[in-house]
């Protein structure tokens, strides 16, 4: 079940992502961008990550996303349909090398013997963990304890993104 | 699931290299990095059933990082739209040699 779980949403991934490249409208780009992060969250869950995969939903599908689609309807681009695909040998270039990097990518990345299904090394790890303190409290365990100094770095780096982006933005400053 | 995984995660990197590649609308490449990202994301989710739940935590600061990127990200573009009244990167041409 999981198995064929997992196609399904690896085609729909993989078919929202052909559209994101694909699509003539900015707008139409990000709601095929959206079906791909919903994927993957499916995804993300079908790996037992269920945090991460409800914070793919909240941050990416609901913030990240509609920050774009603010700035494409501000920018009033939703109607410009030019032609923007580079054509000729430049695409026939560009989908040589990026075949190339699949295959190699493919080929380097063949899993471990005896990891088929879910049960690796550092599966029975986080079962145990997500059985002792919850699906987030297993990821919040850590993230509290061994990597608090990273954490507080990242508040650190919200903050100066949020001042930049609003000087950036700013007509005077 | 961990193999197919890695291999769904390489076809949407190399999807969205080749959208940065081809594309010419700054906005729609900067969508294209993003789907890089998610697939660097979903490559250290699979890997973290194998090495444990150290990989989902740097999938957490990678989500982090990418919010910020962003929002500084789309900052520039309006910067930039303001200044020459489009975003097609062929347009920005002051650092290409």
């Amino acid at each position: 079940m999981a198995d064929i779980l997992f196609y399904v949403f690896a085609s729909i991934a993989v078919g929202g992502a052909l559209g994101v490249v694909m699509a003539k409208s900015p707008v139409g780009s990000l709601l095929f961008m959206v079906v791909t992060l919903a994927a993957v969250a499916a995804e993300f869950i079908l790996l037992e990550a269920h945090f991460l995969g409800a914070v793919q939903i909240i941050v990416y599908a609901g913030a990240i996303m509609v920050l774009f689609l603010f700035v494409i309807m501000l920018l009033n681009l939703g109607h410009d349909y030019a032609r923007d695909i580079k054509g000729g040998l430049f695409s026939v270039l560009s989908f040589a090398v990026v075949g190339a990097m699949a295959g190699l990518l493919v080929r380097g990345q063949g899993a471990p013997a005896g990891s088929g299904g879910l049960s690796g090394p550092g599966a029975a790890a986080i079962d145990a963990a997500n059985a002792e303190f919850g699906v987030v409290g297993a990821i919040a365990e850590p993230l509290f304890t061994t990597y608090v100094v990273p954490f507080e770095i990242t508040g650190i780096l919200l903050l100066v993104a949020i001042v930049g982006a609003l000087v950036l933005a700013k007509r005077h400053v | 699931m961990i193999a197919e995984s890695l291999v769904l995660a390489a076809i949407l990197f190399v999807v969205g290299t080749f959208g940065v590649l081809v594309r010419r609308n700054a906005i729609i490449i900067f969508l294209c990095i993003e789907l890089q990202l998610n697939a660097v994301n979903l490559t250290l989710v699979a890997l973290s059933r194998l090495h444990g739940i150290d990989a989902q935590i740097f999938v957490f600061f990678v989500m982090t990082v990418a919010a910020a990127e962003a929002a500084v990200g789309l900052a520039i573009i309006i910067s930039i739209f303001r200044h020459y009244e489009t975003v097609d990167v062929n347009n920005f041409n002051l650092l290409k040699w």
